[in-house]
This record gives structure tokens, sequence and C-alpha cells, in this order.
């Protein structure tokens, strides 16, 4: 057990932007939400799973809708209590913990904000241990946990129970709510057992975001190279070094799907990497050559501060390092693979582990 | 009737003035120190121009003023209005309170009077709730005699600006029509904390830039001038004196875009890289269509984060006063201190003794200024790879602005821009313009008037070209309304980007018009 201040949360932030591979948003809104509320309520329990008792309720809290809404229609903070509130009544019990659903943007902060109003532990785990676009794509949907009963509620009071044959129907459903409720809800929903929790979650992910957060905020005061120290904490690879030199982006169905082009800079002089990203980035490659493919992760860092930059964030010659960071082993699974590998996001290439790629082509 | 411009640049430590004439031909110039009042430093740079010039100051039409007022007063916190600051948007957007995230000294002096009312519209211009009036005549009374300026920032104001507009009616109508008030739909685009921030910091500059323009206008008088004045802005287009004085945050960042504007001008070249010499550091930024590129990401204007197009710049500690330090073994850096103003008495070629870029480019026969005798006894190798070290300098910055490896054009401007050679790496030409020293005055007085909209449609409803020609009417008709020619209009900016997780396929646009100022 710990407590989380504002001094964590600010490393956290970092740290989840980094491992939410570009999407999620931009976590500063969430990141203030939880400033103001630890400001407000005082620090956070952090929990390791193994602290948490087998049989305790426990639900992740995170947001559904559009992130550039969020940054205009900041929630009001009742929105997850009344979620919690409503999931409470219906399943007769209190909720024990919470938790967040994945590592990236605005939902890597919000369990700090509810937590912190309710006087509630965060545990340290989530279901990602990195960003997805979608709510089945969690490791709880790989060893079959369901979504729901979940609701949904926003800022007038509204709230929705969901019942659902399965979690891409849950999926369906809950964003066309979201679109009527005003784009952007807070969620209650893969409630679970200590015991899921333990055995399906991504555990020790908050004390992982920490140090990535510690690590470059270190590096900036020491003056020394961020992203060598980065790709030791998290056992990454650095894939390219680049200059953006085009940025073509469109959205189908809802997503923010593009390609970013960089061109190769120091080592990497005469090469051209292509990243695509469909909300995160999903795709790494050169001319011939695969260098990073979903499920693992691909991050850009800005060269000097080694800071990570969303999709929403790549510009015209941002100069920036490329890194490839291996996924959860439970993504590699046959069920993991089909639920987030290349081909569910309509790439023609097959899964190979980043490491064996880089191997391959024999560069560090 | 010929009709001359005079343009002022006032920087921090630069108050530089331009006299043109109807074709915009340089007919004096001067550069003088910025005061710290500023006024007397734009007085005294006046009057040398008209005097120097020795013109008619009846064929003195126009007067432009690109200023430092706001920014120095948001920085150093002074001269602020009291101000209440209004959100609409309860229940929504109560987990992150206006101001926070704010610099706690900033956030004292403009937070004593913060309102949390209900209203606000959806992404889609729906009401989330019906905007609560009572609480606002409720508030109004309670700020009479209290405050002299007020903030309204309502929930997808940049969609629907009706609760705004219906706002700042009902505080008119019981504080009256002096008020000055600020809403946010004016000032900024999606993103309520930033565009509160600025619409915050706006309010609090009102009297400060009111002081400013009175001043500038007095002292046009003084001179016998009944021209027309218009400030500068960020995107280096012009607003009248009404504007100004109620959306002032507008001039913060019309320096560097004043000189980008400048150079593009001197250079007649409508697409390069800028490179402004000055005494401390060198900016470089990037020309498109005779307009600085902007900057993506967030502004921070005296600590607190705004959602500002700025020009996108990178500076570099690198300027004519920047001190070369050289050690027994030949080891040597370059600043990033500088001597900055005081070149004329520190540096060795000008008899003082600190050994700066200036002194190094002189002893290498480079530029032509000073006593070149007090250099002549340094190690000519050494000041050789000094200087080659220099340029790498500039041309890394120049690198890092490019968005390809072709060759482009680079303009040098800025009283330090002697220092630089007329062949650059990546540079397709080097151009150093006649008047250079002073680009930002003439930027400054050659502005263009703009008008700009931003606005969210959904494509899926209306399509993208109707919903591009909607936007760049709009704009077009912002700019007529602003004072500029309707036939000399042009679209200079557009922008669309989708946004993530909506229906209906909806994209943010963002369209900029300019043309001429109507004679």
């Amino acid at each position: 057990m710990r407590k989380v201040g504002k001094q964590e949360i600010e490393d956290i932030a970092v740290g989840a932007a980094l491992l939410g591979t570009g999407g999620g948003g931009d976590p500063h809104i969430g990141k203030l939400m939880a400033l103001q509320a630890i400001e407000e309520f005082g620090p956070v329990t952090v929990l390791d799973t193994d602290e948490v008792p087998d049989d305790a309720l426990v639900v992740p809290s995170s947001m559904m809708g559009a992130p550039t809404v969020m940054l205009e229609k900041i929630p009001s903070g009742e929105e997850a209590i009344l979620a919690f509130n409503q999931l409470e009544k219906y399943l007769g019990e209190k909720v024990y913990a919470t938790f967040p659903i994945e590592a990236g943007g605005v939902n890597s902060m919000l369990p700090f904000a509810l937590a912190a109003r309710l006087g509630m532990p965060v545990i340290d785990v989530d279901g990602m241990g990195r960003a997805f676009p979608e709510l089945q794509m969690v490791t709880f949907y790989l060893d079959g946990i369901s979504a729901t009963p979940a609701v949904i509620a926003d800022e007038k009071g509204n709230t929705s129970l969901l019942s659902t044959i399965d979690n891409v129907w849950t999926e369906r459903i809950a964003r066309a709510a979201t679109i009527q409720m005003g784009g952007s809800v807070m969620n209650a929903m893969y409630s679970m057992r200590g015991k899921n929790l333990k055995e399906s979650g991504i555990t020790n992910i908050l004390q992982l975001e920490e140090q990535i957060g510690k690590t470059i905020r270190e590096a900036k005061e020491n003056n020394v190279n961020a992203i060598e120290k980065v790709l030791e904490t998290v056992g990454g690879f650095e894939l390219f070094q680049g200059k953006v030199t085009d940025i073509d982006r469109k959205t189908e169905s809802g997503f923010a799907r593009g390609i970013a082009t960089f061109e190769g800079t120091n080592d990497y002089k005469d090469e051209t990497l292509e990243l695509r990203f469909q909300n995160e980035h999903l795709l790494a490659q050169t001319k011939n050559k695969l260098l990073c493919v979903t499920p693992d992760l691909i991050a850009v860092l800005d060269a000097e501060t080694g800071l990570p930059i969303t999709t929403e964030g790549i510009r015209y010659g941002s100069r920036c390092v490329v890194i490839g960071i291996p996924c959860h082993p439970k993504w590699r699974t046959e069920k993991g693979i089909a639920t987030v590998g290349p081909a569910y996001f309509g790439y023609d290439v097959d899964y190979t582990p980043v490491e064996e790629l880089v191997n391959e082509g024999g560069r560090k | 009737m010929a009709a001359y411009r005079i343009g002022i640049d006032v920087g921090g430590t630069h108050t530089d003035a331009v006299l043109l004439d109807e074709n915009n031909q340089v007919l004096s110039e001067t550069k003088s120190s910025t005061t710290a009042d500023v006024m007397t430093g734009i007085y005294q740079a006046m009057h040398e121009v008209i005097t120097s010039a020795n013109v008619a100051c009846e064929k003195i039409k126009y007067a432009m003023l690109g200023t430092t007022h706001c920014t120095n007063a948001i920085v150093e916190r002074k001269g602020l209005n009291k101000i209440a600051v209004i959100r609409i948007g309860a229940p929504a957007t109560l987990a992150v309170k206006p101001l926070v995230g704010v610099p706690d000294d900033l956030r004292a002096e403009l937070g004593k009077y913060v309102y949390l009312v209900e209203g606000g519209h959806e992404f889609d211009g729906r009401e989330i709730v019906p905007l609560d009036e009572a609480h606002l005549y409720e508030i109004a009374k309670e700020l009479k005699g209290k405050v002299d300026s007020i903030a309204i920032t309502s929930v997808f104001s940049p969609v629907s600006q009706a609760h705004e507009e219906r706002a700042r009616d009902i505080f008119a109508e019981v504080l009256g029509s002096d008020m000055a008030i600020s809403l946010s739909s004016e000032v900024g685009s999606v993103g309520l904390l930033e565009r509160e921030n600025a619409t915050i910091l706006n309010a609090s500059v009102v009297n400060v830039a009111k002081t400013a323009a009175d001043g500038f206008i007095q002292a046009l008088k003084n001179e016998g001038i009944e021209a027309k004045v218009f400030f500068g802005q960020n995107d280096g287009t012009l607003m009248s004196v009404a504007y100004a004085v109620k959306y002032p945050i507008f001039t913060v960042a019309c320096g560097p875009t004043n000189s980008l504007r400048g150079a593009s001008y001197l250079g007649d070249l409508s697409d390069a890289i800028v490179v402004d010499v000055g005494g401390t550091t060198s900016d470089v930024g990037v020309l498109i269509h005779s307009f600085p590129r902007e900057s993506s990401l967030a502004v921070e204007i005296g600590g607190a984060r705004t959602n500002f197009r700025m020009p996108d710049l990178i500076s570099i500690g690198l300027g004519g006063g920047t001190i070369v330090r050289i050690d027994e073994n030949g080891d040597f850096s370059i600043g990033p201190d500088s001597v900055g103003y005081r070149l004329p008495e520190k540096a060795m070629i000008f008899g003082g003794d600190t050994l700066t870029t200036t002194d190094v480019a002189v002893a290498l026969g480079k530029v032509e200024l000073g006593d070149p005798a007090k250099v002549a006894h340094l190690d000519r190798a050494l000041l050789e790879q000094v200087y080659a070290k220099m340029v790498v300098l500039v041309e890394e910055a120049i690198d890092k602005m490019k968005t390809s490896a072709d060759p482009i054009p680079v303009i040098l401007v800025g009283g330090g821009s002697i220092l630089f050679p007329t062949e650059l790496q990546g540079a397709s030409t080097v151009i150093r313009p006649e008047h250079s020293g002073v680009a930002n005055a003439i930027g400054s007085a050659i502005s263009q008037v703009s008008g700009q909209i931003e606005k969210i449609y959904l494509l899926d409803e209306i399509g993208r070209e109707i919903a591009l020609q909607a936007a760049k009417e709009e704009a077009m008709s912002e700019a007529t309304q602003a004072g500029a020619n309707k036939d000399t209009l042009v679209i200079v900016d557009i922008e669309d980007v989708p946004l993530a997780y909506l229906p209906g396929n909806a994209t943010r646009v963002r369209v900029k018009a300019a043309g001429e100022l109507k004679q």
C-alpha cells in the first residue's frame, strides 16, 4: 500500500501517455481532474493486486466517447460516482476499489479523480498495459469476463444500464447512447472479483508509468538523454530516428486514421519510416521491412525531451525517436492476436514480436 | 493623394520605427531603446522617423503599432483589470475549476470573483441544460462596483455563442454598456480551459490596451498627424483600435510575426525560412504564402496555458551579443548568455572586455564594424572554428524547421544578421535584404487585414465542399468587416481536422482570409 499525491500524478500522466502509444487523448485534462480532486480530498491509496481480497468487488473507472469533447465539456466529477452508485444498487454490493482500464491518455487518470472523491483505493493494475480503441480490447475479455452489467452516466444525471449478450454488443449500444448523451460519458463496466483481477489484469502498471515519468523528468533535470533511460525502463527498442515529413489524416467510422511519414536522421539517413495509426500507433515499417506491429507498443517520442507525442500532436518537422516495446504476453496468445492483432485493424501482415523483427535487422 | 504609413514595433530591447511611402518604400527608419514606460520610447522613435524623412505630416494616413504592452503586463502582473470570471457549463466542467493549473500569483490576482453558472452546449449545438439567467442577474448585482472587466466562457461556444451572448446582454443591462466584457467564442477555439484562460487574460489587459492606444493616438496628435490607427496582431494582420481595446490578447505575439512578415516583404518571397538575429537569440520561423507557419502546440502566456495560434518558432541562444569563451586548452563555448543591448560598450571592437560573436566576425573580416585592431591579436585559426560552429548552430535550427530535405530560400533579418554568411547548408539562396535591421517595424507597417473563423461541421449532412465554402465566405465577411478591401481578399489558411469518435463525420474547420487595407 502506498499514497499517491500530486508529484506522482504528474509522473504517472507522462508514463501513461507513453504507454498510450499516441492514443487515448491528451491525459492533460484527466491529470487536472486528478490534481483538483487530490487538492480537495487528499492523496489516494494505491494497493498492489495481492492486497485485494479474492472476493472483493472491483470496478475500473473510465470514459467513453470523443476525447475532443471531453477537452471542451469537462466532466462534473459526479458522473463517475453516479455510474458506480447505480452499479452498486444493481449488484446489491459495495465496490471495494477501482483501477484504470488502460494505460493511456485520460483513462489512466480518471480512477484517481474518482478515488480521491470517494476515499476509495486504486489498484495497481489495468486491462491493456497500453491503449486500444474498443472496449472488448482488454485482457479481461480474453479470459471471458463480461463488460456487463455496465452503467454509463452523463453530467446531466442520466444513466443507462447495459446488459448485453457479449462485449461487442456492449460497445455498439454504449457508443450509440454516448452520442445522444453528448459525446462523452463515464463508465462503470467490467466489474469483477479480486480473484479475476489477479488472474487477468496487467499488474504493477502504475509503478511502471510512474517510473517512466520520473525517468523523463529526472533526465531533463540532469541534462541526460531521456530516451536511452526510457528504453531501459520499459525494455524497449529504438526503431527509428527521424523528422515528420508528411501527415495524412482522415476519419473513417469514428476513428482518426492516418499515416505519418518520417525521414531518417543520424544513423537512419536516407531511410523512410511509415507509421500507421487508428487512434493509436499500430504499425511501423520502412520501405522493405516491418519494424513493429500491434499489439506490441509503438511510441513516438520528442527527440529532445523524450516526452511522448500523441497521434493528434504529430506535426510537420517534429524531430522524433520511434520506439517499440513488447506487449504483455497475454496479447500474444491466439485469442489476443485475433482481438487486437494486425488483421483486426485491416493490416495485411502477420504478427511477429518486435524483439524478433529488431534482431532480424541486426540493429539495437 | 499619397498615403504614407508609419510602422512601429516595440520589442523587449528595441523600439523600431519606419516611415513608408504609398508604394511601401522606406523613407526613413530608426532603432532606439525600449524605455521602461514603453510610451516614451514610442514618442522618441516616432519623432525621429518623421523628422528625418522631412515629409508633410498630412501625408501620413496610417499608423500601425505592434507592441509588447499587454505581454509585459501579464508577465509582470502589473496594471491588470479587476475582473470577474464567469464559466457557463455547470453541472458539467466542475471537475476542473477555472484557473486550475495557472500559477498561484496570477490565480490570486485574477481569481477573486469566479462563478460557475448552469448552461452551455453539446458538440452538436444542443443545449446541455438551459442557461440559468436568474443566477446571472444575481451575479451581476453582486459585481456592481467591484470589477471593471468580465470574462465569459461557455461550453462549446465555438459551436453556439447563444449563451455567451445572452450573458453579455444581462451584464450590460445591469452594469451598464461601459463594462468591458470578453467572450471566449471571440477569443479562442475548442478546448475549454485554454480558451477560458485566454479570455481571462484578455479581460485582464483591457485597461492596459486602452492606455497604450490613447497614448499612441495622443503621440500622433502631438506630431500633428491625423492618421488612422491600427494594432498588429499575432497572425500578422491588423485590427482597429476599437477592436484592439476589446481583444488586446491578440497582440501578444505580434513581434515575431512582424519580423517574419517584414522579411517576406523585403526579401520579396512568400515561402522561405526566416532567421531573425537579435542581440541575445536568433528566432527561426517559416513563411508559407507570406504568413508565419503556426505552432500546433499549446502556448503558455505568463504561465497560463492557452490555445492561441502563435508563429511556430525555434529560438537559439545565438545573437550579435552572445558571449564567446575560450579557455587555455583552446576549447571554446558559445553563449547562451549575451551582453545584449550593452554590445556598444562591452564588445572588444568597441573597446570593451568581452569577446562576443560580433568580435569574432569582425576579426575574421566577415563584418566591418568598430575597430578591427582591437581583435587582431586573437588566434585566427581558433576563431575560424568558433565561426564555423556559429554557422552550424544556425544551419541546424534551419534544418529543424524544414519539412523536407529540399533546399529552400533563407532570409536573414534583424540587427545581428550581418554575422552570417550568404551561403548556408540547406538554403537554396540566402538573402539579407536592405533595411533588414527594422524588418519588424516594416512588417507592422505593411500588415493586411484578416478575418478568421473556426467551427465544427457535420460533413455527412452538408458535405465537405459546402462546409468549406460556407467557412470561407464567413471568414471573408469577417475580413471585410475588419476593414479589408473586398477585391483583394485571399484565403490564406485553411485546415480541417476530423474529430475522432463522433458521428456524422464531425470536422473542425478553420479558415483565414486576408486582404489589403481599404483605402
